[in-house]
């Protein structure tokens, strides 16, 4: 079966490529890339005037799968994904259980292959439980195929745990994930700590909190040799530690939301949990200080951390909801519309963040359009307006900060293995 | 007074003083003058709100706040009926969503509703139609009280102009101390804070008309109404400061300490107090105290706000 992809931009920042060209697809393969190629058998698709780029991989969503069904599962989940243009996702392991074994990772793998339609990676957790005392069995499932781990959701308060941690994984290959936010002070906070919150009376998630575990991070990273990747980050003076870590050459990485980019503390409203999330958002001094980040190398990639809840759960007093909501229908539109359109950053580098980016990072044979690659494909028109309607999101999560936001630019089509599975925004099973 | 009394609160939801604007203090600051006048009465009940229903929706305990809009949903003809979390669903664990679709549809007029979450009560007003007065959520509002302490300034003051007013103690926790500041500075009275840096909220330096002292001396000096807020233990077993003992050496409010303030100084206190401890005894039954008459003006307050939000919400409508 062959699929012809005609007339479309193609970006492929992995290979440094941006022109026109046309993408020949066959048996789950890209095998050719030119101007001007044609077929006689299968399906040529026109895409003139539209982006081709590898698909999008989003390296920190919550599939809440074991236990948590009624947020999210694999079906709703990858559906979301491929809807938002993402072929590859990775789950997070903060489960009912909590994903702390290989028996787990092998039955979710099992489980994504019959009920996802796009690839699913699993990250295991670093402790027992997540807990954060004891290592849990993280080289039996690196061969089990987790990708990575991750304490998310939780600090690995103890600093030895993590120094074991990054010690250990040594041989296997794999990165940590640290939920960087120091305990002791983010304990009852549910928004930034600053003067929306003191106004408010709520309870404040201070940026100091982030910076310390940052710092620490980075240090134990240095002196372990060893990679850590601090998830979601949200401060300008965390990103700044990145930064000075990068260049005295530890193996530190960062990733950042859509929503630390592009929203603030300003946007909270105490009678909507739609904007209660871990880490909180911030000010503009921040998202302008991720902005930069991203332009200057400091943060690898973007990533939705994901995070859908079950409408009952969301919809109650602020303090008492959830925190997190869903992004990976929202992702592409949100960054398109408010840094591509306003000229903050090139095409190009914004989807090296969300390709080539994270794949680098997790060490996946992904994120690229070289020839004889898997055909994981993303097909953006950047010019389509719409409108964030939660009636029609993929996933079970209804509260998103995004919805009634009008954007401009979607993904049209996604190709997993060389299979259209989301044209127009609508799932082909 | 006279342009004042075009400001119609009827219908508005009370939840912070935040959202009031200078007309419409003043238009319950002067609807609880006749009120006041009621509850001197030797039979206090007028028909104002006769046919009305009202639940007092209370997740916290209570004893002034309750009882007060209790009275004075009484005293003006209302029904009212009392909600306490330990004995109804809420114990089953229904909903605060649920709890209020519930009471609406038994018919009620106005929930008064006192939560431990900031922002339940706005997030009542957007649930359900009767109008939701905020009798207390979490830190962050008590509007009712806010404005029973506006009322009791001017009883005594007579103006509001040039008043230096100064608030001790939790600031962070304290919903009391959030609504005075909106109150106050709504009607262009100076805020000072003090107390504990660890009780103090760290982002408040750079808004107009507030200072925050190290010391609570600095804020008492020649003040001319002090609120003194409620200690509680909590905060010292969660390491907020070191004892009892040294709050109240250090930033309890003593004689010698008030001496700094003007001589006709107001001393005020949302209760209950800890005497002894945020203040002392002999200051709490002073000449100075308004603390007594702070109770007595709260069901007038309330009085005031029942009247104007359940019926034609204008001052010169409401006949006493």
């Amino acid at each position: 079966m062959k699929l012809l992809l005609k007339g479309g931009k193609v970006i492929d920042p992995a290979n440094n490529i941006n022109k026109i060209a046309d993408v020949l697809i066959e048996n789950g393969k890209i095998t050719d890339i030119r101007e001007n190629l044609s077929i006689d058998d299968g399906k040529t698709i026109d895409v003139t005037d539209k982006i081709v780029v590898p698909g999008l991989i989003d390296m920190h969503t919550h599939m809440r799968e074991p236990g948590q069904e009624a947020k999210e599962d694999f079906v709703s989940g990858s559906r979301a994904a491929a809807a938002g243009g993402y072929t590859t996702i990775a789950s997070m392991p903060n489960t009912k259980p909590v994903v702390d074994s290989s028996i787990i990772i092998k039955g979710l793998k099992q489980r994504a292959a019959t009920d996802a339609i796009v690839n699913i990676e699993i990250i295991g957790a670093l402790t027992k439980g997540q807990k954060g005392m004891e290592l849990a069995e993280i080289g039996d499932m690196s061969q089990a195929g987790a990708v990575a781990f991750s304490d998310d959701g939780h600090y690995v308060q103890n600093s030895k745990v993590l120094l074991n941690g990054l010690d250990y994984l040594r041989p296997f290959d794999k990165i940590i994930i640290s939920h960087a936010e120091e305990t002791s002070l983010v304990e009852d906070g549910v928004m930034n700590e600053g003067k929306k919150s003191a106004m408010l009376g709520l309870n404040g998630r201070p940026t100091v909190a982030e910076d310390i575990a940052v710092m620490r991070d980075i240090l134990l990273a240095e002196y372990a040799d060893a990679p850590i990747h601090i998830a979601h980050i949200s401060t300008r003076h965390a990103i700044e530690l990145v930064r000075q870590a990068k260049q005295r050459g530890i193996k530190v990485s960062a990733e950042v939301t859509p929503h630390h980019l592009t929203m603030t503390e300003d946007m909270v409203d105490i009678t909507d949990s739609c904007t209660k999330v871990n880490p909180p958002l911030r000010t503009t001094e921040d998202t302008d200080a991720a902005v930069t980040g991203l332009l200057d190398g400091t943060i690898d990639a973007i990533v939705t951390d994901h995070s859908p809840h079950a409408e009952e759960e969301k919809d109650k007093e602020y303090q008492y909801a959830p925190s997190g909501f869903p992004g990976l229908e929202t992702a592409l539109g949100v960054l398109l519309t408010d840094l591509y359109h306003t000229g903050k950053i090139t095409l190009p580098l914004l989807i090296e963040k969300m390709t080539a980016g994270p794949a680098k990072l997790f060490k996946l044979n992904k994120g690229t359009l070289s020839k004889n690659s898997t055909a994981d494909i993303t097909v953006i028109d950047t010019q389509k307006e719409w409108t964030v309607d939660n009636t029609k999101f993929y996933t079970r999560g209804t509260h998103s900060p995004f919805v009634g936001r009008k954007l401009k630019g979607k993904a049209i089509m996604t190709i997993v293995s060389g299979r259209i599975i989301m044209q127009n925004g609508i799932i082909i099973d | 007074m006279v342009e004042n009394k075009t400001a119609s609160l009827c219908g508005k939801n009370i939840l912070g003083l935040e959202y009031f604007s200078q007309e419409e203090i003043e238009s319950v600051l002067q609807t609880a003058v006749e009120m006041k006048n009621i509850i001197h009465r030797d039979i206090k009940k007028v028909p104002t709100l006769r046919g009305k229903a009202i639940v007092n929706l209370f997740y916290e305990p209570s004893t002034r706040t309750r009882t007060s809009f209790e009275l004075a949903g009484k005293y003006l003809g209302a029904d009212v009926i009392n909600i306490t979390a330990g004995s109804s669903s809420i114990v089953k664990g229904e909903s605060l969503r649920d709890t209020l679709l519930t009471i609406e549809d038994m018919g009620i007029d106005a929930i008064v509703m006192r939560h431990k979450a900031e922002g339940a009560a706005e997030y009542a007003a957007k649930i359900v139609k009767p109008v939701i007065i905020n009798a207390g959520d979490g830190a962050h509002a008590h509007p009712s009280q806010g404005l029973l302490n506006l009322f009791t300034i001017r009883q005594y003051k007579g103006d509001f102009k040039g008043l230096k007013y100064a608030i001790l103690g939790d600031i962070s926790h304290s919903r009391v101390a959030r609504s005075d500041i909106w109150g106050m500075r709504k009607m262009g009275i100076e805020v000072h804070l003090a107390g504990p840096r660890t009780l103090i909220p760290r982002f408040l330096y750079k808004e107009k008309g507030i200072f925050i002292h190290d010391h609570i001396e600095d804020a008492i000096k020649n003040a001319d109404v002090i609120n003194v807020l409620r200690i509680q233990t909590e905060r010292q077993k969660s390491g907020l400061f070191p004892s009892t003992r040294e709050y109240a050496r250090i930033f309890g409010l003593n004689e010698q300490r008030l001496s700094l303030a003007k001589k006709d100084v107001l001393v005020m206190h949302p209760g209950p107090m800890n005497k002894g401890w945020e203040i002392s005894p002999q200051i709490a039954y002073s000449t100075h105290s308004a603390i007594q008459e702070q109770v007595k003006n709260g069901v007038a307050v309330r009085m005031a706000l029942l009247a104007l939000v359940l019926t034609g919400g204008k001052h010169d409508e409401i006949i006493a």
